[in-house]
């Protein structure tokens, strides 16, 4: 920067000084140019054409009666989505209560029950004992989409709650916000993660991975919006519940059969 | 008018018009063209989710190839299982044979994932306790993995009702045979769910050997069946499993 | 990676009772603790400059200049622990690109640019723009230019600019009141809106936070201001820090009612997170509640304020006080935030089991850098006040030797 001389111009200095903020404040956008150069001019030519999100409302029911705990699911889910193997980061998992007869509750899920469950240990007699699967309830009024601040993760017309992983900042606000304690940050990718009902498959026709491997069928799926769908005979023919109701998130995971100790 | 306004507001204007002009033409060239189209996110970003690859096939494609193995499958208690819960994910294989062949489980392991005895199992569903079932044997050695039908039927019925039978076999009822008080059909242990067995429905049942005038062992309670417990049935109260237990 | 998914593990074995999967990892650690105390900070300094132009409270002038330097300081830091802590930082400017209306944190980026520019930068520039023009030209060479630049190149000495400077001061002030109760409650919205988390959620919780904000602001002037006096080996004006620690003393009073009013709150209602916020207190948080921002920084200063107030003790005897009451509250206004932040993901939205925060002491968002970020703003304070004088020249004695 020169110095200011006598016969400058009185207007030498403010003419640097906007030069400076000019050239400082553009360089900052250097990176977000080139997220925004990279993105692809035509959206899709099958997405909104041959597949109609508007004609379509995913749900999951979940029979707890049926659930074995034998962790398939969870397995299925971490090698369908790239999770890693860590037990920290779950899109799904398994939960055993246990309710011995003094009228304590212990609940449980080494590994997110992906390896199964080993006998209880415990002197106390068991009055009733079973599992839950637990898997994001992709809430019609999702309160981790109410509160990410640049819109990095939405609800879809088909009522998928998706994360997108290439605008993400990692500020853990969504983590914060979910009542069910269904999102994470992925360790290596570094940015918010979460079950999509495997939304690749399930735009194909295809059912979400732990739907797809689980053995006897205590998880059940299907489209609201059809006339014929599991879903459907499942909401018929069973009294559902949905967890914390009274946070009016308005679940899209149907429980039946479910214990009045699941939270 | 603008020789008129204030020296400082109009040296503070400047840069402070600059700044917003700056930031709103910054905001055209940083925001994604998709943003906004669908709802406040990226809409490419719904095509991304979506063209995920897919690692699982999914029960209908292996029929395609293996079509005597599932027809045997369609029939026996595996039915509902899929493919891929024990031979692993196998999208790869449908496309490319011989990139990807899938596993074979051969170990117990695999198949006590879900057979293990667990009290926290639902009754019904056929467990084994490992250690005693066979032990130095490979589940497959007696139980084709297609069409696991035991190789005879279970002898008792505590090969599914692991807990209830557990539960029975310390309590004051645990001399009784199961169908003592229950109607079993004949191809229960075969299909169950299509010959379910029954539950009692009138408080006789009970009072067969627990009315004033039955002829069973004296060692058993007796109750006056006109006026005990009033309107209830009997296992209202007392859990015919567990009959100490309130 | 490896290094965190080690400290996972470590903290796997801490767990008690049954938490979500998921929930063995806290999202927001040691940096997010910092950054409500540091906006904190800076509410609170700006409320005690307000008392001076707004509510003419005369006798705390001489902190006026000091505590808007302090302010400055303090938000100039702010965002940066906000930065560091993204797992995308360089993602960061999407904030003000895209954000989302229903969003406060999305808000709050706008939120911290107007009271950053419109209200403080405002303010101090008009209150200094006199003092610019001066020492531009009493400096020479590049400092001059500094003084040209800092004062916008402004020229107009008459009696009518001075005096638009100081309207302008009142109006700014009056504006920046309610931002800056914006700007911190805001954080407290943004931790208070949570429905998921029953120890942040509730109407209470921007209001404690900007409370507490302003007895910490308050606290930290005094400190600064006897420090620097100290350091100028002048007489400090006694009767500015003792209304200075009047003032305290009742925003205390208030951030204790409104604390207590949400403990009674709680244990009346008793709602089902009853249960593990009480294990949560007993077995996470004793330490930090119970002792720190508790008894330590609330119940001593406050009764040591009015001991003074009640015995009117010595100067000297005041002054130590003060100082120590001051280092007290700054404590546990810093335990408040900890408790807030820290305490609210230590138990399981199950509400039946605890994790546990096992913090690190190297790396991007450890312990150092968290110290570093709290000592900056000191530094840019003490770069502030080199360059911006605090004090009016009358009020400069002669330099002593």
């Amino acid at each position: 920067m020169e110095k200011e001389g006598p016969g400058d111009s009185p207007d030498k200095g403010k003419r640097d000084f906007c030069r400076m903020i000019l050239v400082g404040v553009a360089s900052l956008s250097v990176p977000g140019a080139l997220v925004a150069a990279t993105e692809r001019k035509s959206l899709s030519d099958w997405y909104g054409i041959k597949y109609k999100p508007a004609e379509h409302l995913y749900a999951m029911g979940i029979k707890v009666d049926r659930c074995i705990g034998c962790g398939r699911c969870v397995d299925a889910c971490k090698k369908e989505n790239n999770v890693p193997d860590y037990p920290f980061y779950f899109r799904t998992w398994v939960e055993r209560y246990i309710e011995t007869e003094d009228g304590q509750t212990t609940v449980d899920s080494p590994n997110g029950g992906k390896d199964g469950f080993r006998a209880p240990v415990s002197d106390k007699r068991i009055f009733k004992t079973f599992f839950v699967p637990k898997i994001c309830n992709q809430c019609e009024k999702p309160p981790c989409v109410q509160v990410c601040p640049v819109g990095a993760t939405y609800r879809t017309e088909d009522g998928v709650v998706l994360v997108d992983s290439k605008w993400c900042i990692g500020c853990r606000y969504c983590i914060q916000a979910c009542p069910y304690g269904m999102r994470y940050i992925h360790p290596t990718r570094r940015v918010a993660d979460k079950c999509t009902f495997c939304y690749h498959r399930v735009v194909k026709g295809l059912l979400p991975a732990c739907v797809e491997v689980c053995p006897t069928q205590a998880r059940v799926f299907g489209d609201l919006k059809s006339k014929a769908s599991p879903i459907i005979q499942f909401m018929r023919f069973n009294k559902t519940f949905v967890l914390k109701p009274g946070l009016n998130t308005e679940p899209k995971v149907y429980y039946a059969d479910i214990d009045l100790e699941v939270r | 008018m603008w020789k008129r306004t204030p020296e400082q507001i109009r040296h503070l204007i400047v840069p402070v018009v600059v700044l917003i002009v700056l930031y709103f033409g910054v905001r055209h060239l940083l925001i994604p063209s998709t943003y906004g189209l669908w709802g406040h996110y990226r809409a490419n970003s719904v095509i991304e989710n979506a063209e995920i690859p897919v690692k699982y096939a999914g029960s209908e494609a292996c029929a395609d190839c293996h079509s005597e193995i599932s027809a045997t499958k369609k029939e026996g208690f595996h039915r509902g299982l899929a493919c891929e819960t024990c031979h692993g994910a196998a999208y790869i294989h449908t496309q490319d044979q011989e990139k990807q062949k899938p596993q074979i489980p051969r170990t117990r392991a695999n198949c006590l994932l879900c057979h293990e005895y667990q009290p926290s199992r639902p009754t019904g569903f056929p467990q084994v306790v490992s250690e005693s079932h066979n032990p130095l044997k490979l589940c497959t050695a007696c139980h084709q993995p297609h069409d696991p039908k035991p190789p005879h039927p279970p002898k008792g019925c505590e090969a599914c009702h692991a807990t209830i039978q557990r539960t029975i076999s310390i309590s004051r009822h645990g001399s009784l045979a199961c169908t003592t008080c229950h109607e079993v059909p004949v191809n229960h242990k075969l299909s169950p769910r299509a010959n379910m067995a029954k539950k009692p429905q009138t408080r006789d049942a009970c009072g067969k050997c627990h009315a004033q005038d039955s002829t069973a062992g004296k060692e058993i309670p007796r109750v006056d069946m006109a006026t005990h417990g009033g309107k209830y049935l009997c296992w209202e109260c007392h859990y015919p499993h567990m009959p100490g237990a309130r | 990676m490896d290094h965190e998914i080690a400290r996972l593990y470590e903290t796997l074995k801490l767990v008690v009772g049954f938490i979500y999967p998921n929930e063995i990892e806290l999202g927001w650690n040691l940096l997010i603790v910092v950054y409500p105390y540091i906006t904190g900070l800076v509410a609170g300094a700006f409320i005690l400059a307000s008392l001076v132009k707004v509510f003419k409270v005369k006798e705390v002038q001489p902190t006026y200049r000091l505590a808007l330097l302090t302010a400055l300081s303090f938000l100039l830091v702010a965002p940066l622990p906000l930065v560091v802590h993204l797992t995308h930082p360089e993602r960061g400017y999407e904030m003000f690109m895209t954000p989302s209306p229903t969003s406060a944190m999305a808000m709050f980026g706008f939120v911290y640019i107007w009271y950053l520019m419109a209200v403080l930068l405002m303010e101090i520039w008009f209150d200094y723009r006199k003092d610019f023009l001066e020492l531009a030209d009493q400096e020479k060479g590049y400092k001059r230019f500094v003084y040209r630049l800092l004062s916008l190149f402004t020229k107009d000495r008459s009696h009518e600019a001075f005096a638009f400077d100081k309207k302008a001061v009142y109006a700014i002030t009056v504006v920046g009141i309610p931002s800056a109760f914006l700007l911190h409650g805001y954080v407290g919205f943004i931790f208070g809106s949570v429905k998921a988390n029953p120890w942040w959620s509730s109407v209470l919780m921007p209001i404690v936070f900007l409370f507490s904000a302003i007895v910490s602001g308050i606290a930290l002037v005094l400190l600064i201001y006897m420090v620097v006096v100290l350091l100028k080996r002048q007489e400090p004006d006694m009767a500015c820090i003792d209304k200075l620690a009047s003032f305290l003393f009742y925003m205390m009073i208030v951030d204790f009612s409104l604390e207590f009013l949400d403990f009674v709150h709680r244990i009346y209602q008793s709602e089902e997170s009853i249960h593990i916020l009480a294990q949560l207190i007993s077995e996470r948080l004793f330490t930090s509640l119970i002792v720190i921002q508790l008894i330590l920084g609330m119940i001593i200063p406050l009764v040591a304020i009015a001991l003074i107030k009640m015995f009117k003790w010595p100067a000297e005897i005041r002054r130590l006080s003060y100082f120590i009451v001051g280092l007290l509250v700054q404590f546990g206004i810093f335990s408040t935030r900890w408790n807030v932040v820290i305490g609210g993901q230590l138990f399981s939205k199950s509400f039946r089991g605890l994790t546990a925060y096992k913090m690190s002491v190297g790396g991007i968002e450890g312990l150092l850098v968290s110290l570093v970020f709290l000592v900056l703003p000191f530094v840019i304070l003490y770069v502030l006040i080199r360059w911006l004088p605090p004090w009016e020249k009358e009020e400069t004695p002669p330099v002593q030797g």
